[in-house]
């Protein structure tokens, strides 16, 4: 008896003749998240990948979670491998049933069966019947209960046979790096963390971008951003935080602009940075957390006059979430309590009381005139810090 | 720019450089631990013995009267806490300031869930308490009466003594919690004579390492313990002790006590000067601790900035201070202290602390005027709501 894991994947199963790039995708990518935790052969069978440790007391219960939180997964189980022979599926069912009932005190159960393996001589519900017998003759207490069972034994009849109850859920999604790359705009708030993982989850390799404005804000700031980005490493893989010096610029914006467009202009001057960067590491698109009508910069026009700053795609995945759905997910991927650490941007000084909510961008571009924000932009993309930040 | 210039001793001071040796001595050397029969675990016990006795002639007491804790918050925890769970008969009258140190105003907040009765005296313009409230408000069922001694954020000093004459007259059975974090081993604060019941201290105010720091328990006075295990401290604070932590509390003790009239003498000296400058340079900035405030707090403030946003300019300079409230893009918490004085919000924006240590000189003074000189005028707001 082998005891490996067995992962499932969904959405690339329904891919063409490009099938094998994504699986194999996938495969590089569940081996770099688990190299680390011991020796495994990692290797796909009749549309499922199979975990092989080569190793004694290999970390089970870490690997699965790791698994699970590779974009392309959808779930993993534990599995007992054994050779397609009836008494050894018997016996091996027998004593998983007894592991899992004293474990987590189970008093009813069904069997499930599978055969794939047409040349096995009894059918999926035969076998299942006689398992099932043959395990309640065997544990006391214990009884058959097809409805709602505490567990179900799964028993896959290929060739070799695969015996497990437990199943856990994964993120599903496409596997990182299977479509390119885009440049997260990571502001430290709820919202810029979950849009990243979001897309993350669509396969798209990530990097970040920051812009701090030290001393006006403080370096507790900026460590958050690199800690929320080390929360996302463990879902998209290494990232490059580019962070940027962004003091002078907001400045300039500040004593030149009229105050109720100040938030917008930051804005714009923000995606034209970050549009640069994008190009020096080839990035095809921008990320960024905005969400319809959320603040006044996240208004219809206001992201009218945002996105005619650049003249790349600009991707807002969480454009017709709610607060309520872009917190849950940031629970669930534990960026939150980060996000709320009370010092994003400490000190509202770039602020105005009243910013303006339907900005017309004819009126902003000439606002802007008043600046020559060709060499600040040029001088902050020089000056910036790269982090690299790894799982 | 090596050259740094600390002026946030009331958060933590830099522990004495024979204070890190001894520490480093004792944790090399003497490892064991006091509850242990054998060699090591006496040796152990009689360092912190040794300490003990320090703390206790700094004090001018006993050594049995005092508790070594894990800080000042420990401490004040101890000393409200302690007691009234001891004497469930005591009052269910509890009284303190409204400008506590929040390790006793949260504790303070949990009584009144608890169902005691809670009133906060309020100061003066100069944040000092009122007597004359206080008066009003003690009673025969007043049990305990908790005042800051050196408020933490202006350096106003309150009027202990009087507190306790006021006590013997109007409620007896009332006993007086001091928190002295600001004041132990600046000016010489006597619990005995001056009747006090019970006084938190704490390490890293005075050169001394942090995660250590003192109660005062008078004789005779019934406490029951937060901590609750093996029964180190005579009972009143379990846990294995932090040898070179209390050795090196005690060694600072010793060290900052021997120099206590100079060191005043220096630090108000740099108070006096430093005063003086922010008033001849800045019109518009406001010294919100009272003349005759311990010279080792100075909380000013600057209006039309924010304060934390000159704390961070300089801070780019090398020079530390502290802010007098802190805000954020979602909520200001305003320094309740200022705030119970009657500072208006926009004074309170730009309040800094700078608190001092006998280690600061002249020069650190002035180089911190002429950084402020240079700083305000950039970061001040000049049109409305911005900056």
């Amino acid at each position: 008896m082998n005891k490996i894991i067995l992962v499932r994947y969904g959405e690339i199963i329904l891919k063409g003749l490009n099938r094998p790039v994504f699986e194999d995708k996938l495969i590089g990518n569940i081996k770099s998240a688990i190299y680390k935790f011991g020796k495994a052969k990692v290797m796909k069978s009749q549309g499922r990948i199979y975990i092989e440790p080569q190793e004694e007391n290999y970390d089970f219960d870490s690997v699965l979670a790791k698994v699970a939180k590779v974009f392309g997964v959808v779930s993993v189980s534990p599995v007992w491998k054994i050779e397609t022979e009836y008494e050894t599926i018997k016996a091996t069912s027998l004593k998983m049933a007894s592991k899992l009932i004293e474990e987590k005190g189970y008093k009813t159960f069904k069997v499930e069966t599978k055969r794939g393996n047409k040349r096995f001589p009894m059918q999926s519900p035969e076998i299942s019947a006689d398992v099932g017998g043959f395990i309640l003759e065997n544990i006391e207490g214990l009884s058959v209960d097809v409805k709602n069972p505490d567990f179900i034994l799964y028993l896959e009849v290929r060739e070799s046979t695969y015996v497990y109850s437990e199943t856990l859920k994964a993120q599903g999604g496409m596997p990182l790096g299977s479509n390119g790359k885009a440049l997260l705009l990571l502001s430290g708030g709820i919202d810029s963390p979950v849009a990243g993982w979001m897309m993350g989850k669509r396969g798209v390799e990530i990097e970040a971008i920051h812009f701090y404005s030290y001393p006006y804000t403080s370096e507790r700031a900026k460590q958050k951003v690199i800690d929320l980005a080390q929360i996302m490493a463990q879902y998209c893989g290494k990232i490059r935080l580019h962070v940027v010096p962004f003091t002078e610029i907001q400045l300039k914006i500040n004593d030149n602009c009229p105050e109720e467009q100040l938030t917008i202009i930051m804005r714009r001057i923000m995606m034209q940075i970050a549009e640069k960067v994008a190009a020096k590491v080839n990035a095809m698109a921008l990320i960024t957390g905005e969400s319809m009508g959320q603040v006044a910069s996240q208004t219809m026009q206001s992201l009218y006059c945002t996105d005619a700053a650049v003249n790349m795609p600009v991707f807002r995945p969480l454009i017709g979430m709610d607060k309520v759905e872009v917190v849950d997910i940031a629970r669930r991927i534990d960026t939150f309590d980060t996000s709320v650490l009370p010092y994003e941007d400490c000190c509202t000084v770039f602020v105005a009381k009243h910013p303006q909510t339907k900005p017309k961008l004819e009126k902003i571009l000439q606002s802007e005139s008043a600046v020559d924000f060709e060499p600040l932009i040029n001088t902050a993309v020089e000056n910036i810090e790269v982090i690299i930040i790894k799982p | 720019m090596d050259r740094e210039i600390y002026l946030d001793n009331s958060a933590t001071t830099k522990p004495y450089d024979e204070v890190i040796e001894y520490i480093a001595k004792v944790s090399r050397e003497f490892y064991g631990n006091p509850s242990s029969l054998h060699t090591k675990g006496i040796e152990s016990e009689n360092l912190v013995k040794k300490a003990r006795g320090q703390i206790a002639e700094a004090l001018k007491t006993d050594s049995k009267d005092i508790c070594f804790t894990s800080g000042g918050t420990e401490s004040n925890n101890l000393a409200i806490l302690g007691y009234l769970k001891a004497n469930p008969r005591a009052g269910k009258h509890v009284i303190t300031s409204e400008i506590e140190h929040p390790s006793v105003l949260e504790v303070y907040k949990q009584l009144a869930q608890e169902g005691y009765k809670v009133d906060y005296i309020p100061v003066d313009k100069d944040g000092v308490i009122r007597l004359d409230f206080l008066k009003d408000i003690v009673s025969a069922d007043t049990s305990i009466i908790s005042i800051i001694h050196t408020n933490n954020e202006t350096g106003a000093i309150q009027p202990i003594e009087e507190i306790c004459s006021l006590r013997k007259k109007l409620c007896p059975n009332a006993v007086i919690h001091v928190d002295a974090v600001q004041a132990f081993g600046k000016t010489l604060i006597n619990p005995s004579t001056c009747n006090v019941d019970l006084m938190s201290i704490s390490s890293h105010k005075i050169h001394g390492p942090k995660g250590v720091g003192g109660l005062y328990i008078r004789k005779g006075l019934r406490l029951k313990p937060v901590l609750i295990g093996g029964g180190q401290e005579s009972a009143l604070r379990s846990g294995t002790e932090n040898v070179p932590g209390i050795c090196g509390f005690g060694l600072a003790a010793e060290i900052i006590f021997s120099k206590l009239d100079d060191n005043y003498k220096i630090t108000n000296e740099l108070r006096n000067h430093f005063v003086k400058r922010v008033n001849d340079t800045f019109e518009d900035a406001v010294v919100n601790s009272p003349e005759n405030a311990s010279p080792y707090i100075i909380n000013v403030s600057f209006p039309n900035l924010k304060s934390e946003v000159l704390l961070h300019h300089l801070e780019q300079k090398n020079i530390y201070v502290s802010t007098g409230s802190a805000c954020s893009s979602r909520k200001t918490h305003h320094s309740h202290v200022l705030k119970a004085m009657g500072v208006s919000s926009k004074y309170i924006d730009g309040a800094i602390r700078f608190s001092l240590s006998h280690t600061n000189n002249i020069c650190e003074m002035d180089e911190t005027i002429e950084a402020l000189k240079e700083i305000i005028p950039i970061i001040s707001i000049k049109r409305g709501g911005k900056r």
